[in-house]
């Protein structure tokens, strides 16, 4: 009941923030004895109008997460929990977390065959809006996200993603955030690949979602350059399927300078700590 | 086999019924399960020779004759006499995937006065005409490749021929609408196009309604003209039809063939392409639907045999039910004349639900080291789980995101029809046909502990 009560004024007054909560997440790969840990303990929280930076080197699970929160069915969720103000994101399908409010832009959005980006987009937004947009102002829409995206009005009839460059992709990623409007848009690593024009005009996208409403980003990078365009208020350093350290934008700079090695090298100390102390347990 | 042979036979038979989950996934991965580019090894053999038997011939002439290297490949029988094929019994490797029992009456060859009703819209350029079966124009015709064709050039008994003046451009398609009676008796049929040098046309053979149908359709393509053949098998349920399409592509012609195979009980159509004269252009594209105890067969021979043509075929099909049934045979041959031969194959499978079983069978001889590039590409499997997930991340849900997929999956193909109105006519029987789709599981989610 209490719940009901909740949606039906978030819904009333948009302007009541969202929360994205990340408690104690742990997630893994593979079946059985091929199983494999992955996440190892995530705790975040992502409030609408913050933004978070979160940096970690190669393979230390931040796609994982992205993914996991997304509900992407290679991953088994071990533990934890996720929650969009107070709903349980984990009990949703993939389709309902983002009718939700959650949107992903992917590091590699996937190429479907056949169906147009037009065709996609309406649909898209049909099913987070519950109702067709109108076509006259849908259409000026994506005109006027395309061409703000420095996209060819040609991408529109194309199939989705299918022979896109890198670059692209990544502004087919961020076009659709601009027009399915999310409470937590979760930005896996578009900044890569992209070169300093497109990179621009990627983050100027972002930063209109950011100044038109109540968004909650979550920037997962490897660069501090796309963070001169996105001020982050929270950078999270990520190492080895946890946060290992937090900070303000002034993390960024530390990171830029002196890499992950320190917490690379703590976080395998810890590592082989805990699997000593679990041997010892089980002994 | 001559050391200059190579052969690739790659075949694929998927049963969903027992296992091929680790198939899933791959199915729209480009370069999956494909092999592409010249074939390095030399195989022992292949499953491509069809009937050859002793005092084999070589058809039509394409190839040329006293060329063909000691111990390539076998020549593929062909003959103007049924009974040269003997009765099929469902053992040869032409019938080994074919339902005996249900294809029987195209085999047996009773005679029959039956007939399709024909709607015809000819646009200004075309004749259409008959010829009796000593014309010299079905003299000069491939010949048929098995027992089904060869009865069916046999009993029609003539046949009726569109000609297509030279240098005609036509300002509409030629449209045959071919529809069943209903009646038990077999419908013996031989079509001819005759598309005259230069000219530019679209034919649709639109077949409809219930009927046993045996038609062979032979398509004579002049110097530098450009055909579309358009054959669209939208039969109601219990339909037999089996055929034998041959197209003889002029000097730097070009033809398209799209097939569509939507409806009916069994279908088995053979499609001949060989090449008179250097720098034709092929392209075979076909769709094809299987439903429940539906049998859709279709087997592709392209026969390079002069310099510079190109080849390209894609074919895609959809199975769902139980019984679902599709064989797809797509054989290409490069001879050693055929330096130049630009070729490429590719046939995907989309198997809906369990119970229903996709053959593909590629296979490609080359003879000669000298040509541009040959490949082919078969796949089959479930949906792609990384689209759906695309798709449903961003709201849309799962059944709707698999019609998008399945609709992307064939407007690819049907598109190439290049006639907006039948392609819409095709997509909405094909979404229809998915609405029947039995209640799609619902999409795993990981649950947490
Ligand atoms: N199916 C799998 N089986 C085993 N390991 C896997 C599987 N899928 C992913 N992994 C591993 O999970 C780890 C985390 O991968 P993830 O993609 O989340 O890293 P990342 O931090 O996003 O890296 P990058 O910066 O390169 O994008 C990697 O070591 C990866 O190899
Ligand atoms: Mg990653």
């Amino acid at each position: 009941m209490s719940v009901d009560t909740q949606a039906g004024v978030s819904a009333a007054t948009p302007s009541t923030g969202s929360v994205l909560e990340i408690r104690n997440l742990h997630v893994s790969v593979g079946e059985g004895d091929d199983a494999k840990e992955i996440l190892r303990g995530v705790d975040l929280t992502v409030r609408s109008g913050e933004t978070h930076a979160i940096m970690g080197p190669n393979g230390s699970g931040k796609s994982t997460l992205a993914y996991s929160i997304a509900g992407h069915p290679k991953y088994t969720i071990t533990a934890g929990t996720v929650t969009l103000d107070g709903e349980d994101v984990l009990a949703m399908k993939v389709d309902e977390r983002a009718r939700a409010g959650m949107f992903l832009a992917m590091q590699y959005p996937v190429e479907v065959p056949g169906v147009s980006v037009s065709n996609f987009l309406r649909t898209a937004a049909t099913a987070i809006k519950g109702e067709a947009p109108k076509l006259r102002t849908w259409v000026k829409d994506v005109k006027a996200e395309m061409t703000a995206l420095e996209m060819d009005p040609a991408f529109a009839e194309r199939n989705v993603n299918e022979g896109f460059s890198g670059g692209e992709k990544k502004r087919h990623e961020i076009l659709q955030m601009r027009l399915l409007k999310p409470k937590i848009a979760i930005l896996d690593e578009t900044d890569s690949g992209l070169d300093v024009d497109a990179l621009r005009i990627v983050s100027e996208g972002v930063n209109r979602t950011r100044a038109e409403g109540e968004v909650g980003v979550l920037l997962i990078t490897h660069y501090t350059r796309i963070l001169r365009y996105i001020k982050p208020d929270f950078v999270h350093v990520f190492v080895a399927g946890r946060i290992v350290e937090e900070g303000g934008p002034e993390l960024a700079d530390k990171l830029e300078s002196d890499g992950y090695a320190a917490y690379v090298k703590d976080s395998n100390e810890q590592a082989s700590a805990e699997r000593a102390a679990l041997e010892v347990g089980s002994a | 086999m001559s050391p200059d042979t190579t052969s690739t036979t790659t075949t694929s038979t998927t049963d969903l019924t027992t296992d091929s989950a680790d198939l899933a996934g791959e199915l729209f991965a480009p370069g999956v399960g494909a092999q592409a580019g010249p074939p390095t090894t030399p195989a022992a053999g292949t499953g491509s020779a069809g009937q050859a038997s002793p005092g084999a011939h070589s058809h039509g002439g394409a190839a040329p004759s006293g060329a063909v290297p000691t111990g390539s490949p076998a020549e593929r029988f062909t003959s103007l006499d049924p009974d040269a094929f003997g009765v099929p019994t469902g053992r040869e490797e032409t019938w080994r995937f074919t339902p005996m029992k249900r294809i029987r009456p195209l085999l047996d060859g009773a005679a029959s006065d039956a007939h399709l009703t024909w709607v015809t819209d000819l646009p200004e350029g075309v004749e259409l005409t008959s010829v009796d079966a000593d014309d010299p124009l079905l003299k000069g015709l491939p010949e048929p490749a098995d027992r089904l064709a060869a009865l069916a050039r046999q009993r029609s008994d003539g046949a009726a021929v569109i000609r297509i003046a030279a240098e005609a451009q036509l300002d509409r398609p030629v449209t045959l609408g071919l529809s069943g009676t209903g009646s038990d008796e077999v419908v013996w049929g031989q079509l001819v196009v005759e598309v005259g040098n230069f000219a530019k046309a679209t034919v649709v053979l639109d077949h409809s309604g219930l009927a046993r149908y045996a038609g062979g359709v032979a398509v004579l393509i002049g110097d530098g003209a450009s055909v579309t053949l358009v054959s669209v098998q939208d039969w109601a349920p219990g339909a037999v039809h089996g055929a034998q399409y041959d197209a003889v592509v002029g000097r730097d012609a070009t033809y398209r063939q799209v097939v569509v195979t939507l409806g009916g009980d069994l279908v088995r159509l053979v499609s001949n392409v060989q090449y008179s004269g250097p720098g034709g252009s092929a392209e075979l594209f076909g769709v094809y639907f299987a439903d429940e105890t539906q049998h859709q067969e279709h087997r592709l021979w392209v026969d390079h045999g002069v310099p510079n043509c190109r080849s390209n075929v894609k074919y895609k099909g959809a199975l769902q039910g139980e019984d679902a049934r599709t064989v797809w045979i797509g054989d290409v041959r490069i001879r050693p004349a055929a330096t130049g031969t630009e070729t490429y194959e590719l046939n995907r499978n989309l198997v809906l639900t369990d119970g229903a079983r996709a053959d593909s069978v590629p296979n490609l001889e080359i003879e000669t080291g000298e040509i541009v590039g040959a490949g082919h590409a078969s796949a089959t499997g479930r949906f792609d789980d990384e689209q759906l997930f695309y798709l449903c991340s961003r709201g849309i849900d799962a059944e709707t995101a698999r019609r998008l997929v399945v609709r992307g999956f064939f407007a690819d193909v049907v598109q190439e029809i290049g006639l907006p109105e039948l392609q819409d006519r095709l997509m909405r029987v094909i979404e229809t046909r998915l609405g029947a789709l039995p209640g799609l599981e619902e999409q795993p989610v990981e649950q947490a502990s």
